[in-house]
């Protein structure tokens, strides 16, 4: 079987523990307004290659991530092309590498579970707190619920989780939101980390014009993004 | 003394000494200190002298004009004798350049010129009577090696200046004092005789007393200070003073390309460790010792003409001390000396002088690969070399000179060899031996490639015809380069402190390896249509389909630039090297890359004339699309059996891509280092810097004077380069993640 693939990251060194390989599958169904890879959106674009392809270009990079580090599939939504997500899981289990999906759970937890069973953590993007604002980030309905679905999952089979949220001023960058957000995670002993990531524009050219909405929204300060962390709570 | 006593106590021999006494080190840097107040007042002295610097035309402060620089031709000087505790310059004022026209005398006068000075008459009378290196290489040289030199075809060759890449055994001032070296002088020069006599036994009885000579000029040199240096130093202060004068008598004496000062660290900390412990010094003031050492060793200065400034920008010296390593006996060579020195980079701020290398090793201890990777993110100013690798062949003392030239200390020196432009060496390939710039014939004519597209097989056929014509040009230059070199600018006190019996490498160098891989892979993997200008000449190519890029861990092309690294040093074995030394090759540019790029037409992988070659054994900007490590695993397969003069690889990346926190980005830095070591990788630059950091530098110098970065084996000022290399410097990859 083939994938879509957008391009590859040899020394991926924030997506997940440690040292990664990071594969950045094409094709992803949600428009947030804060993407800084709309490049990856579009499921026809990118560059098909067999499971087993990716597995070699990995293999000679393995010492690079027996400290502590392992493969993160990304994109993308990696989850879109779920069957082959979960062939190129299976076969890097098989090779002993430990694997990441870095997901927003845009496809229903009953599909994915398949691949997520296969991998060793999750990478989980909460967009926002609330259904309406995450809509409104995401362009998609129900993407709220669907991560809550995930993550109960993930601590229903004891599955390591990191929640990702990016902070955006004006959308998430919100006292309220915040705490109850940090309140939820704090419930789930399978959530291992909370990394808050500041909203950033290097993105941006990416975007056709006028569809980018957020030309004017300045990233979260360093004191902003500090208070941020104390307010999700340290893990 | 209450060293443990060996072989070192009747022969010179400071390996011995150091196995036997030093202490490793396997806690954290918090026994550290700061910069004491005296050693604060010096820097801020220091400082506003080296911004005075910076603002001088051709940033050259002060210059001499009437006095031949020699280990003891200028008075006593001091930037503030009384913060000074470790004392010495090359002239009576910091900074001031001295001349040291043995080399050539034309460049001194042109270097003085360029920068408003003018030599005094009575120098350039002494050298109607005195022939120079430079004027006797020019007396002797071959038309074709005219031609070679005249197209670029050969760059930056050691025929107008000091060849530098040898390194003192300074330590030895230290351990064994003046008086004994001479009389072990003295002992070997009476045993260089024979029945009859021949070139051999004269030319080392003449070495050895010009030896002595300098040796009894460096006693000289101490008490010009105040300091009897005759016999071996007492404690730490006297020990790296001891030192210092050793490599200060070096640089009084000779205007090297690179003027390495070995691995120093560790010797010094056996004192150290003493000193602590009878309580003679307290931590603080041997740090102090150690930054105002420092402190010296970034304020040596040479003059220069602008066109060796073009080659190698930003004023260096390669200082360059190796710190770290591995023990054959297994214990690691980490000592607190090496934490010390590492330190003064948080002291006195960041700096591309001394040239501190860390020789890693993935048995190092887990502290120390922390602190040192966390001053490399820090600051870009260490780089790395991999000791795994080198200590197989070279021991466990031995150091780097200039960038990433290995040799034993004291045992081992080089004869600097430059580099050959590999990527114009194959458009001559294509072009019959003519030249894509001038159109003039430079290597013997042949048959031109006339087919519209190129063919692998015929043009690897020119091109290995090309590789042995270039090898043999270029070794014959160097052999008469370091014939009269030797003749007339003889390294007497570096010599002095090394052994009689010594290995010699020629140390052979080339330029544009991946431009070459990449051209020989589009032409293997695409199609490669030439365009010829009307008389012919192949001046430029189309490229049409894609084809694999070396720096991408893709073995089609990698293979090509191992294949090609591999054919040239081959075909410099087939020649004779100057005293039967042993051939060797380097992968590194230095700055030169851009100079080279501006002398090279229009290349077969789709590089336009005048854009920079790749540093050293980079791939092309922007052409390894996979990653960091897919490119550093490209560089690894460059084979070290054939490069031992060294591969060098710089790297740049954004603090963020290296991880979220600062002990995250630390422990991803190992983890690198380790793999790429680990690979048979043999050098890594690192820098972490942001792209916009380096742009803001441009438009603002001003905000940041000692804003370091590593260029292909040594560290610059940024704000040094000239215009065009810092564009190069921002052009290349940095590893960033969006």
């Amino acid at each position: 079987m083939t994938g879509r693939i957008h391009s590859f990251e040899s020394f991926g060194a924030v997506d997940g523990p440690g040292v990664r390989y990071v594969v950045f599958f094409q094709g992803c169904p949600l428009r947030c307004m804060f993407c800084h890879n709309p490049d990856t959106w579009e499921v026809s674009g990118g560059e098909e290659y067999a499971a087993e392809d990716i597995v070699k270009k990995i293999l000679p990079f393995r010492r690079f991530y027996d400290h502590g580090g392992g493969v993160t599939l990304s994109g993308g939504e990696p989850l879109l092309q779920l069957d082959f997500a979960a062939e190129l899981l299976e076969q890097l289990k098989k090779e002993e590498l430990h694997t990441a999906i870095d997901t927003s759970a845009a496809i229903p937890l009953s599909m994915a579970r398949k691949a997520i069973d296969v991998a060793d953590m999750l990478l989980l993007d909460f967009k926002a707190f609330d259904s309406a604002l995450c809509e409104r980030i995401t362009g998609k309905p129900h993407i709220l619920e669907q991560e809550k679905e995930y993550l109960e999952y993930c601590q229903s089979t004891g599955k390591k989780v990191w929640i990702r949220h990016v902070i955006v001023p004006g959308l998430t960058l919100n006292v309220a939101h915040l705490k109850a957000l940090g309140k939820y995670l704090h419930k789930f002993s399978c959530v291992e980390k909370i990394e808050p990531l500041a909203f950033h524009k290097m993105g941006e050219f990416k975007w056709q014009k006028e569809l980018y909405k957020l030309s004017a929204t300045e990233p979260p300060s360093v004191d902003e993004m500090k208070k941020v962390s104390e307010l999700l709570g340290s893990y | 003394m209450n060293f443990v006593s060996g072989d070192w106590n009747d022969t010179i021999d400071v390996r011995d000494f150091i196995q036997k006494n030093y202490t490793p080190y396997d806690g954290d840097e918090s026994f550290l200190t700061g910069p004491t107040e005296r050693t604060k007042k010096l820097w801020e002295k220091l400082s506003v002298l080296l911004e005075k610097e910076r603002n001088s035309p051709g940033r050259v402060l002060d210059a001499d004009t009437k006095v031949i620089s020699g280990i003891t031709s200028h008075p006593a000087g001091y930037i503030d004798k009384d913060l000074e505790v470790i004392v010495g310059l090359q002239t009576e004022k910091p900074l001031k350049r001295a001349i040291m026209p043995f080399g050539g005398v034309r460049m001194v006068e042109q270097a003085l010129e360029e920068h408003g000075y003018h030599l005094d008459p009575e120098v350039k009378k002494i050298f109607k009577y005195r022939r120079t290196h430079n004027e006797s290489v020019f007396s002797v040289y071959t038309d074709d090696i005219r031609a070679a030199r005249s197209s670029k075809l050969l760059t930056g060759l050691p025929d107008a200046y000091g060849r530098g890449r040898i390194i003192g055994d300074y330590r030895r001032v230290a351990l064994y004092g003046i008086d004994f070296l001479l009389q072990k002088k003295l002992r070997a020069k009476i045993k260089f005789d024979r029945m009859t006599m021949s070139d051999f036994i004269v030319r080392k009885r003449e070495e050895i007393s010009m030896q002595m000579e300098a040796l009894e000029q460096l006693k000289e040199l101490g008490a010009i200070y105040g300091f009897d240096i005759s016999k071996p130093a007492k404690d730490t202060k006297e020990a790296i003073q001891w030192l210092y004068f050793g490599y200060l008598a070096a640089v009084k004496e000779q205007n090297g390309a690179a003027m390495s000062l070995g691995r120093t660290s560790t010797f010094l900390d056996i004192w150290a460790e003493r000193d602590l412990k009878e309580g003679r010094y307290t931590e603080q003031e041997i740090q102090e010792m150690v930054d105002q050492f420092i402190m010296k060793l970034r304020i040596v200065r040479f003059l220069r003409t602008l066109d060796y400034d073009n080659i190698f920008a930003g004023d260096p010296v390669w200082v360059t001390e190796s710190l770290g390593g591995m023990g054959l006996d297994g214990r690691h060579m980490v000592t607190k000396m090496s934490y010390r020195f590492l330190h003064t980079l948080e002291n006195l701020g960041p700096a591309p002088e001394p040239n501190l290398t860390i020789l890693w090793s993935t048995r190092l201890p887990a502290n120390f690969k922390h602190f040192a990777t966390n001053i490399s993110i820090k600051t870009s100013s260490i780089q790395y070399e991999n000791d795994d690798l080198m200590r197989v062949d070279l021991g466990d003392d031995y150091g780097i000179a200039c960038c990433v030239s290995p040799m034993r200390i004291g045992k081992q020196m080089q004869f600097f060899g430059a580099r050959a432009n590999l990527a114009k060496c194959l458009l001559y390939a294509i072009n019959g031996g003519i030249d894509e710039i001038t159109g003039k014939q430079v290597a013997p004519p042949y048959k031109p490639i006339t087919s519209e597209y190129l063919d692998y097989d015929e043009v690897m056929n020119r091109f290995e015809y090309m590789s042995n014509y270039l090898a043999t040009v270029y070794t014959k230059a160097l052999y008469m380069i370091h014939y009269m070199h030797d003749k007339y600018n003889y390294e007497t006190l570096e010599m002095a402190l090394m052994d009689e019996r010594m290995k010699r490498t020629t140390a052979c160098g080339i330029a544009g390896l991946s431009v070459v891989a990449d051209s020989l892979s589009a032409i293997k993997y695409a199609k490669v249509k030439v365009i010829r200008n009307e008389k012919g000449l192949a001046v430029d190519y189309q490229i049409e389909g894609d084809y694999p890029k070396y720096g991408n861990n893709d073995d089609r092309v990698d293979k090509l630039a191992v294949m090609v690294a591999k054919m040239f040093m081959n075909d410099i074995r087939k020649n004779k090297m100057y005293r039967d030394s042993t051939p060797t090759q380097s992968v590194l540019t230095i700055t030169s890359n851009v100079e080279y790029g501006k002398n090279t037409g229009n290349t077969p992988d789709g590089r336009k004339k005048g854009v920079p070659l790749a540093p050293g054994a980079n791939p092309m900007h922007g052409r390894d699309t996979n990653g960091a490590l897919a490119s550093l695993l490209s560089v690894a397969k460059i084979p070290w059996a054939h490069c031992q003069d060294g591969i060098s690889y710089t790297f740049s990346m954004a603090p963020s891509a290296l991880g979220k926190s600062d002990a995250e980005r630390s422990d991803n830095l190992i983890t690198l280092l380790d793999g790429y070591m680990q690979a048979t990788g043999q050098h890594l630059n690192v820098n972490v810097l942001n792209r916009e950091t380096l742009m803001d530098a441009m438009d603002h110098p001003e905000k940041y004077p000692q804003l370091t970065i590593r260029v292909s084996g040594y560290a610059v000022n940024f704000i040094k380069l000239s215009r065009e290399q810092q564009l190069d410097v921002i052009s290349r990859t940095f590893h960033e993640k969006m």
